[in-house]
């Protein structure tokens, strides 16, 4: 049974690791909006890298 | 703000008639179109970013690639709005609106109504593809704000405004911005306060797994007492940080000598983390602090509730509001006559920022209203208000006093006349001289009236205070007799146990659940039918009103499309389509109004030579026919003996054809559709009256409508109605009153309960507890009902508590209580309040209120 005078300082450390991200989470501002992050998942990034010529062909690939 | 919806209005078109429309997916983001249907080709749209970003897919051929749209490179800017907001950059006014400004960046929080839905967010996020000058763009979807970061040397802060507007997304510029102080932490310190909480209640929970299961023989005294003194050390910043507010509120009502409902909350915590920390010093045992932290968790998970359901639903309350920030004024000197310019045409202040015919153009400026004073000139054009109290100089005024006096039928003024704030100019454009400063004027005074301040010592009895000012004396009553009685029995140590046991089982931390579980969902409930309520308070208030008072222009009758009946020789299809094609060059709302009614599917006209005298008449040549249509009297003048002898209920207008007198369109205010049936609901069981500004030309009909016993008021006066609601409150009536429009503002504020009335939800913010969507005026009885059951709600989760706090008493005064007994059993009574507040709310919305998206859309 000792081996708790291990574990429980060990399992209280661990928990305090996820109360510190927990206030780290908080302060910067993540809990700030619940609501549009969970909209803005749905979006795709946008496609910069794509150069504009390939979009305008597009359009013809699938209409024909 | 007016201009700014001004600038969308022309492109709404209704649907087939309000309310008829069933509901229209919207062919961009699917959502039901609510009040708003955008057309584009054969597509619908519910919002102009859906409309937008479709019609920007179509153009660059990516129809099926929504997501990939290259929207840049796209000129949405519509070059004279730009003009309109340049004000914006004065330093001054811009110091005040942003929120982090240098040379190379500036930062700016906007509050965007138009925000609801997926395609709004993609579109606004996507701003730097369509300008560069952008830097970042994010929403807040629940606040409806837009953060924009962008570079201001190479776009000015009223191009930013301008381009929103242009997008479809005005955003909502008020003085209230202005004033407003930075976002405050309050929602991050309340996180932290539950996440420490949930924290300490989850790790005490292992901590006394053995004492819960009885395996003390096997872990020996001594983890019992290692473990209570790691519990002691998690419970501590509980204790301290996550319950900071129930202590400031109980000692604020303490001093203040109200028992609010906090006061026997600090008075459980205090004792069971005293009693638990005598356990653990003396080595009697663990003490509570797993059922102490776990209170804690649950409390804040209401108190998060609470507030989530109140961020959605704050709104603004500050008559600056209805206000224009900045206006048109003319530089000294500039005395000529401006208008007469381009007055009838659809788009009036395109033409008129374009055209060359504009000879007075470098003599306007654009200034904010704190920079105006007596005897400035102004420029007040179509659809804006007058800022303050003013003489009209020129131009023919047609002022639509609805902010002010709530009656739609605007004032036709000759020069010479006092104008006053909250006007707003119809047709042509006027100039005015302002006579009294902005702050003084009679709707300001109106506003300021101590009247206008709703007395705040109501709301503190609420349901919940008075159960607990009764309950707390109780519990330290019958703390204090288990006490004596077993001091009197000789068993001291049992009496401290039995005095400290009562405190912490009757703690009434369910109680405190039951409010904000069961009033909150009503709110969101009510929410989702177009029914926003300023607070849960407001429903125990409505629960409570005897009384009704009505207003009845916007509110029993629709200012909308009403009733419109053409008298006289019937008119052919070829006539109708004329008389269509005239009114659509008419921003006159009879003209609207005349106009929705005879479409049917035409295809306008060609007109020529259109002509409109503002207030009173317009004419146009169509297919060489001369139309014209307007009032008796103007026709009159042109020899046209118009047959107004009788007076028919409603506004009248006349039509000639080439001279020729063909009949009159009668224009009623139509009731709203199932008012009756609603005014018969309310009418058993409450007392009912009726205000109105209007003349008593509707007597009769609304006496019909209301019963004999209903009090008529007519001609009134925005302060007649405030006495009216005055006197009927010294009487001992609760009352709730209906209305819409600024002259009800004070009304509103002097009931009980005041409704605002708006046609579009969103679009109007009056002094109010309350604002109805048009729409859900007819369910008002409904809304009552539902407001009553959700009280009987509440008072039922107080009793369920109430016998969960029995049977806990029922031990705890024997001293009987065990650490294991109070952590299932505690948390056990809130989640059952929780439970039940909620679902039942949910229920009763169900079946009491109309379906969201049927009949109340």
């Amino acid at each position: 049974m000792n081996v708790l005078f291990i574990l429980i300082p060990l399992s209280i450390l661990l928990a305090t690791c996820f109360l510190w991200a927990f206030i780290w989470a908080v302060r910067s501002g993540q809990y700030d909006d619940t609501q549009t992050p969970s909209m803005r998942v749905l979006l795709d990034d946008a496609p910069v890298a794509v150069p504009k010529e390939s979009f305008d062909s597009k359009p013809n690939q699938t209409s024909t | 703000m007016s201009s700014n919806t001004a600038a969308i209005a022309p492109m709404k078109t209704p649907a087939v008639g309000p309310g008829a429309a069933a509901a229209v997916p919207c062919h961009h983001c699917g959502l039901d179109c609510r009040d708003l249907v955008l057309r584009s080709a054969e597509q619908r749209f519910c919002c102009q970013g859906c409309r937008t970003v479709y019609e920007l897919l179509i153009e660059n051929g990516l129809g099926d690639f929504y997501r990939l749209g290259q929207s840049a490179g796209m000129q949405f800017q519509r070059p004279e709005a730009t003009a309109q907001f340049s004000y914006l950059d004065e330093a001054a006014l811009r110091s005040r609106l942003v929120q982090f400004d240098s040379e190379k960046l500036t930062r700016i929080t906007f509050r965007v109504p138009a925000i609801h839905c997926v395609a709004c967010i993609w579109l606004l996020e996507n701003l730097p593809r369509i300008n560069p000058a952008f830097h970042e763009a994010r929403v807040n979807f629940a606040r409806k704000e837009v953060a924009l970061a962008f570079d201001p040397r190479r776009l000015k802060l009223g191009d930013v405004v301008a381009l929103l507007g242009a997008l479809g997304y005005p955003p909502d510029l008020r003085f209230d911005d202005l004033d407003r102080a930075p976002a405050s932490p309050i929602g991050r310190r309340l996180w932290l306060q539950l996440g420490i909480a949930g924290f300490a209640f989850g790790n005490i929970m292992l901590f006394s797994l053995p004492g819960y299961f009885g395996l003390d023989s096997f872990s020996g005294p001594m983890f019992s007492q290692i473990f209570g003194w790691f519990s002691f050390a998690l419970a501590l910043p509980v204790f301290v940080f996550s319950a900071a507010d129930y202590w400031r509120s109980a000692w604020t009502g303490l001093r203040q000598r109200q028992l609010t409902i906090e006061v026997p909350i600090a008075l459980g915590l205090i004792a069971i983390f005293i009693r638990s920390l005598f356990e653990i010093i003396t080595g009697l045992g663990e003490g509570y602090f797993d059922s102490l932290t776990g209170l804690m968790f649950f409390l804040l998970i209401g108190r998060m509730f609470q507030q989530k359901t109140y961020d959605r639903l704050s709104f603004e309350r500050d008559y600056k509001s209805f206000f224009p920030l900045a206006v048109t004024r003319l530089r000294r000197g500039g005395m000529e006559s401006w208008s007469n310019g381009a007055v009838g045409a659809k788009d009036n202040r395109s033409e008129r920022s374009n055209a060359p015919t504009l000879p007075h153009a470098s003599r306007e400026e654009r200034v904010s209203l704190s920079q105006l004073a007596v005897g400035d000139q102004l420029v007040i054009r179509n659809g804006e208000l007058i800022p303050a109290d003013a003489k009209l100089r020129s131009g023919p005024a047609l002022i639509d006093y609805s902010f002010v006096t709530g009656e739609s039928d605007p004032v036709a003024c000759p020069a010479g006349a006092l104008l006053f704030a909250g006007g707003r100019q119809m047709g042509g454009a006027i100039e005015v001289e302002m006579t009294r400063a902005v702050n003084q004027s009679y709707l300001t005074s109106l506003w300021n009236q101590a009247a206008f301040q709703k007395d705040d010592s109501g709301t503190l009895d609420t349901v919940i205070n008075r159960f607990s000012r009764r309950f707390t004396f109780n519990v330290v009553g019958i703390a204090v007799v288990a006490a004596i009685w077993w001091l009197a029995a000789g068993d001291p140590a049992r009496a401290g146990k039995a005095f400290v046991s009562v405190l912490i089982v009757a703690c009434p931390c369910a109680l405190a659940l039951a409010t904000p579980f069961a009033l909150g969902t009503a709110l969101r409930m009510l929410g989702r039918r177009q029914m926003f309520l300023k607070s849960p308070t407001v429903i125990e208030n409505l629960a409570r009103v005897d009384a009704i008072v009505f207003d009845k222009t916007g509110t029993l009758t629709s200012t909308g499309a009403g009733a419109v009946r053409f008298v006289g020789h019937p008119l052919s299809e070829i006539e109708e389509r004329w008389l269509y094609s005239l009114t659509r060059h008419s921003t006159h709302p009879y003209a609207v109004r005349i106009g929705e009614v005879i479409a049917h599917d035409f295809f306008p006209e060609a007109v020529r030579s259109f002509l409109e005298t503002p207030g009173q008449g317009m004419e146009a040549q169509i297919s060489g026919r001369e139309i014209w249509m307007g009032s008796a009297a103007w026709l009159a003048s042109r020899n046209v003996a118009a047959e107004s002898g009788k007076l028919e209920q409603g506004s009248e207008v006349h039509v000639a054809i080439d001279g020729r007198y063909r009949g009159k369109f009668v224009l009623g205010g139509a009731l709203r559709p199932e008012t009756d049936r609603m005014i018969q609901a309310l009418g058993s069981c409450y007392e009912l009256a009726l205000l109105s500004g209007d003349n008593p030309r509707e007597r009769e009909r609304m006496a019909g409508l209301l019963g004999k016993s209903a009090d008529l008021q007519f001609n009134q006066s925005p302060l007649n109605k405030l006495e009216f609601i005055h006197n009927l409150q010294r009487s001992g009536r609760r009352v709730l009153m209906v209305g819409d429009g600024l002259n009800d503002a004070g009304a509103l504020k002097q009931s009980d309960v005041g409704l605002a009335v708006v046609e579009e939800v969103g679009a109007f913010s009056p002094a109010s507890d309350g604002i109805v969507a048009a729409s859900t005026v007819p369910q008002l009885a409904a809304l009552l009902r539902y407001a009553q059951s959700v009280v009987r709600v509440v008072k039922a989760g107080l009793a369920i508590s109430a016998a969960y706090n029995l049977v806990g008493l029922a031990l705890a005064v024997q001293g009987l209580l065990s650490p294991v007994f109070c952590a299932v059993f505690m948390p056990l009574s809130s989640i059952t309040v929780v439970l039940f507040s909620s679902g039942m709310a949910t229920w009763l919305a169900r079946r009491i209120l109309p379906q969201p998206g049927g009949a109340g859309q």
